[in-house]
């Protein structure tokens, strides 16, 4: 391992100045469950690791009527351990209480899972379908990306030299908002999806006003799918879901590798669409 | 060549101040530079929990967190689990219910148990196995494991 630095950013700027010294040699820490792993095994070689978990932002878990944000240094576990974070957003408990186990949700949160930028990062495709904004802070100032544009290759995102995620926000859901994620796994937990999928659907009666499916490790990114659009405006019937689900299965790009097959994988697909949108249709009557 | 820095912290309740490479794990901080060899290395990449220690009321993976970040933390292992000559209940009940053989992921699992029952006196199986997921072991096969938080926890 190539020896580096460690520097603990207590503001936005610090964290900012401390990153773009040293350019791509240089990788903000939040959790570290993948940053350290990455360092030792001699995938980044690094000059510097910038500490951007005592920043007030990076930290920031704030529910209001309007808008949830979550900063992005927060870990899974005060997701869902708030009570009223965890009932307001069963979906991305979901997703919060299966990465890793219990150690790594004490450390690891939604924000270094998407800056982790894997194709299998269960909460990706979660904050995708609640129509996340990341704030990512560099030298340049302060931009705003949509979620489904953050990851642009399997470990790879927008997030350029000097730069950090500070939070994400999201609409906070209203009246007839239901979300869920599901991946399919050999093992219950700790262990890495096969496929996986996020639903979330905004319901106005048994009206789908409007809706998002995600694809988790069918492709080499998460995968923003058409079935949404395909829902909206349609009746939450079973057939319409099932069909749904089949256009998310055509969507998927999988390869084969020591997890599954393509064939495997897309078929998956077909079958976690369809009952997280159920999920999610259930979720979304029962917020009414 | 990367200066050391300087952490001060709470182990076990006790202050320690010492200096650490800024890119050595807490893992080998404890093992190496501060002579507590009870927190044992498994896989050394988060998967196994047999380095698990307790940081902040939070039990995490010493392998995926860097001594220099314990600065102002408080850390407790399990050379602090019980007084020096005792047991805590759950060693004993390790010992009486067989719940381990080679013994090298035991430390991390008495850690991550203890955790739990300090949170929640009265966990069901299921609770007990899910909580425990992220400790491995490939002697017992679990079941004793499992057994031996269940009679504390009764």
């Amino acid at each position: 391992m190539h020896p580096f630095k460690y520097v603990r950013a207590t503001s936005v700027d610090e964290a900012i100045a401390a990153l773009a010294k040293h350019g791509e040699r240089a990788r903000p820490l939040a959790g570290g469950t993948d940053a350290l792993i990455m360092a030792r095994a001699g995938r980044w070689e690094l000059d510097a690791l910038v500490d951007i978990k005592h920043i007030p932002e990076t930290n920031i878990l704030e529910l209001g009527s309007s808008e949830f944000r979550l900063g992005a240094a927060v870990p899974c576990y005060r997701v869902y351990e708030d009570e009223q974070i965890s009932a307001v957003f069963p979906g991305l408990v979901d997703s919060a209480s299966i990465i890793g186990g219990i150690q790594i949700q004490s450390r690891a949160g939604l924000g270094g899972n998407l800056c982790n930028a894997s194709p299998s990062g269960d909460g990706i495709c979660s904050l995708i379908v609640h129509n996340t904004t990341c704030v990512i802070a560099g030298p340049g100032g302060t931009r705003e990306v949509a979620v489904e544009d953050f990851c642009t290759g399997p470990g790879r995102s927008v997030i350029g030299d000097g730069e950090f995620l500070v939070e994400m926000k999201m609409p906070t859901p209203q009246k007839g908002f239901g979300a869920a994620y599901q991946r399919f796994t050999p093992r219950n937990e700790m262990d890495i999806a096969v496929a996986g999928v996020a639903s979330s659907v905004q319901l106005d009666g048994d009206t789908i006003v409007s809706a998002r499916v995600a694809l988790s490790a069918v492709g080499p990114t998460p995968i923003l799918s058409s079935a949404g659009d395909q829902l909206a405006g349609k009746e939450a019937t079973a057939e319409n879901i099932s069909a749904a689900a089949q256009t998310a299965s055509g969507d998927a790009s999988p390869i084969t590798d020591m997890r599954g097959t393509a064939e495997q994988r897309t078929h998956l697909v077909g079958v976690l669409a369809r009952r997280t949108l159920e999920r999610a249709v259930e979720r979304a009557r029962e917020n009414n | 060549m990367v200066e050391k820095v300087r952490v001060r912290a709470t182990l076990n309740g006790e202050p320690v101040d010492f200096l650490v490479a800024p890119y050595v794990s807490l893992l080998d901080t404890l093992r190496d530079e501060l002579g507590l060899t009870g927190t044992k290395e498994g896989c050394n990449d988060g998967n196994c929990g047999a380095c698990t220690v307790n940081l902040d009321g939070r039990v995490v993976d010493s392998c995926c967190v860097l001594g220099a970040e314990i600065d102002g933390s408080t850390v407790e292992t399990i050379e602090g689990m019980a007084e020096p000559g005792q047991l805590h209940p759950l060693q004993q009940s390790f010992l009486e219910e067989a719940a381990l053989q080679c013994g090298i992921c035991t430390p991390g699992f008495l850690m991550s148990a203890k955790a739990l029952l300090d949170k929640e006196p009265h966990p069901s199986e299921e609770r007990i196995r899910f909580w425990l997921a992220g400790n491995l072991c490939r002697c017992t096969g679990y079941d004793k494991i499992v057994k031996a938080v269940q009679k504390v926890a009764k």
